[in-house]
């Protein structure tokens, strides 16, 4: 019985070292990260632990004459590796991280307005006998609130230093400079809980935060009333909508024209330098396959930061934690949790900022489900071949009057069927290979808080970096190799004609594949060149057309209905609502899953549907005509 | 324990103990770190406009859990303190 030997005695070592390497540790809501941000500043790197989906961020503390490596461990309860978090940071402290060097000291950030509880954590972290420094941070909240404690008796008691900080507004912070500075003196003799058993090690906290004299806040006041509002059964939702549609609105109607915007800018740069160059192989080159490329990655951003702008400011003030539980109702039914919402909504602007905001879902399974089923969402890529075929194709007719016609009703369906197969699929995953049965939703309600310039800044920067360094290479990658395949072979030192280029023999070569679905090998083409961004098939049939004789003179609709009848026509705006398209979202998918098995399975999954599906569409129709 | 009710039929304002966790193993050690034990006192704060999930407050936390995992957690009423 693990009750017969309820404590341990032990001293934690002395290191001869100075310390080098220091692991900030603490539960999920103690104000970890914000502390990081204050400690390293910009000092940061952002990557993730080999073979696993957590992130590893690295910062750099300066002290006079020495600088100090920290790891931000993930946010934790206990030190039993049950959850991948958990292992992570029972890995690291151990040494036993690649790539990180064993820690030689210990932050331990605590939320003090809620001691008695995250004192839980301080049982195992002082167990594992490096130097500790535990650090009460919201120390200003608890003054406000009427509360307090005695640090230096909790220091007593937990035989390590305590300081009280607020990681907001940086005070109290000199205490981790002289921690560092200072940990090699002797440490004293404690008391500890058995750590393997987290009731006896909440007890215990609760009976060291007592003989700490620790008086608890009042309850966040402020808090309650609001919840009352945002939790209400009629204003609640209201609220809650009015949140929403404010997030999606300025991702598409801000986000979007920035980087149309940006897209122009960038275009009409590459073209003024451009001018300079005057061998045409290497201006191509250069212009419209690195510089290109380079844009591809870079338009991404306006709505990377849009976004992450919203949910940081609703994951700081404690909004979006409510917003997840107004939405788990229905999200639950699609197999999904409610924190999916916010990412599943704006993949209607785009995957690529969608999946990187799948990051706040705590539970890795309904994370992988979320990332999975995104780029199903009708993101804006998909309208200009959705318009451009729509157009062609189907005659305007009033369906309900002059509220809906027949061209508003296929882009509706197209809506639709994307929808549709999005939550068929985060069904099927979740009932399946990604059933969640050892975690059960469980959704911690912070206390409503103001967010800060300084962690919102840091933030966006964090995430642009990650996109840029670990996403955009990829992109920038698959964007000069379709341009090798758009202007290869050379002629006579030229670049080929589209027909004559390898991408048009590729085209040729699938042509027999994509025949049963309707498509000419310049179909095959565009959806060759596509694979960079949806949009680009537009471009290119453009130019197919535009070169060959018999449709020179016409315009892309004409030429389109000349040489595409109208099932072959349907099953390409159906192949185009399922496929993946789309390097980019690939490339992220890759990045947060930190593995390139779930793209490629994500790729062959939608490839097959886009297939199958289009496959039926032209058939059908076929049929009926 | 003859008066052990699910979790999830507490209603707005009432207290209980937690005398039983109907879990697998893991659900039960999950739940264990959000403060969901035997012994521990929960009472039903609040509900979501849509009836699901339910909103416990523990140890000075708010801590929403979905009403199927509340249902498998019985517990017995606390009267009313104050």
């Amino acid at each position: 019985m693990n009750h017969l030997m309820p404590t341990i005695e032990l001293s934690p070592p002395r290191p001869q070292q100075p310390i080098r390497t220091v692991a900030l540790i603490g539960p999920p809501n103690s104000g970890k990260t914000t502390l990081f941000n204050r400690l390293t500043n910009l000092r940061q790197k952002v990557g993730n632990y080999p073979g696993i989906t957590v992130e590893q961020h690295t910062g750099i503390i300066l002290l006079p004459g020495h600088e100090v490596a920290v790891v931000d461990l993930p946010g934790v309860y206990s030190l039993d590796p049950h959850s991948e978090d958990e292992r992570v940071a029972v890995t690291v402290l151990s040494g036993g991280m690649n790539g990180v060097p064993r820690p030689d000291a210990v932050l331990l950030v605590l939320d003090a307005t809620n001691l008695a509880r995250q004192l839980t954590l301080a049982a195992p972290v002082i167990a594992l006998g490096l130097p500790t420094l535990a650090l009460l941070n919201m120390g200003d909240l608890l003054a406000k609130r009427g509360g307090s404690i005695d640090a230096v008796k909790l220091a007593g008691e937990l035989g390590i230093p305590v300081a009280i900080v607020s990681a907001t507004q940086g005070t109290g912070l000199s205490a981790v400079e002289n921690f560092l500075r200072q940990a090699n003196e002797p440490g004293r003799t404690t008391t500890l809980p058995l750590v393997q058993d987290f009731r006896e090690c909440r007890r215990w906290a609760a009976e060291v935060a007592r003989q700490s004299d620790y008086l608890a806040p009042l309850p966040p006041a402020w808090t309650r009333r609001l919840d009352d509002l945002v939790l209400h059964k009629v204003w609640g939702p209201l609220v809650f909508m009015i949140v929403v549609g404010a997030v999606f609105q300025t991702v598409f109607g801000i986000g979007q024209p920035l980087s149309n915007a940006l897209q122009g800018l960038l275009a009409d740069l590459g073209q003024k330098a451009g001018s300079f160059i005057s061998n045409g192989f290497l201006r191509s080159l250069l212009l419209d396959g690195i510089w290109k490329g380079v844009s591809a990655v870079l338009v991404f951003l306006p709505q990377i930061l849009v976004l992450f702008l919203f949910i940081g400011l609703l994951e700081d003030s404690g909004y979006l934690a409510r917003a997840a539980l107004i939405a788990d109702r229905t999200m639950h039914s699609v197999g999904l949790n409610g924190k999916a919402f916010i990412p599943l909504l704006s993949a209607y602007a785009c995957a690529v900022p969608a999946i990187m905001a799948s990051r706040t879902i705590e539970n890795k399974r309904d994370r992988l489900a979320t990332i999975l089923v995104a780029p199903f969402m009708t993101c804006s890529a998909r309208l200009p071949i959705y318009t451009l075929l729509i157009a062609a194709f189907i005659p305007e007719r009033p369906v309900a009057g002059v509220l809906l016609g027949t061209r508003a009703l296929a882009m509706l369906l197209l809506y639709v069927l994307g929808f549709v197969a999005a939550t068929t699929t985060a069904k099927l995953l979740k009932s399946s290979i990604l059933k969640s049965t050892a975690a059960p939703f469980v959704l911690e309600l912070p206390e409503y808080r103001w967010p800060t310039l300084h962690s919102i800044s840091l933030r966006l920067m964090d995430r642009a970096r990650v996109f840029l360094q670990q996403a955009g290479t990829v992109i920038l990658c698959v964007s000069v190799v379709v341009w090798g395949l758009i202007n290869l072979p050379l002629h006579h030192g030229q670049p080929p004609e589209l027909e004559q280029s390898v991408v048009a023999r590729l085209g040729h070569f699938i042509e027999p594949a994509i025949h049963p679905l309707g498509f000419n090998w310049k179909i095959g083409v565009g959806l060759l060149t596509s694979v960079v961004a949806r949009e680009v098939i537009v471009g290119t049939l453009g130019t197919l057309y535009g070169t060959d004789p018999a449709t020179q003179s016409m315009s892309l609709q004409t030429a389109l209905q000349h040489d595409l009848n109208f099932s072959g026509a349907m099953a390409l705006l159906v192949f185009f609502a399922f496929a993946m398209q789309c390097t980019s979202t690939l490339a992220v998918v890759r990045r947060e899953t930190n593995s390139w098995s779930w793209p490629m399975i994500q790729f062959i999954y939608m490839t097959a549907l886009a297939f199958i599906a289009a496959l039926i569409v032209n058939h059908a129709l076929s049929v009926l005509n | 324990m003859a008066d052990c009710v699910r979790l999830s039929d507490l209603e707005l304002g009432e207290s209980a103990v937690i005398e039983e966790l109907a879990l697998s193993v893991s659900e039960r050690q999950f739940l264990t770190r959000f403060g969901f034990f035997v012994g521990a006192e929960v009472r039903c704060s609040r509900r979501a406009p849509l009836g699901d999930p339910i909103v416990y407050s523990l140890d000075g936390s708010e801590i929403a859990l979905r009403a199927e995992t509340a249902r498998r957690i019985l517990v017995s009423r606390v009267e009313a303190k104050r």
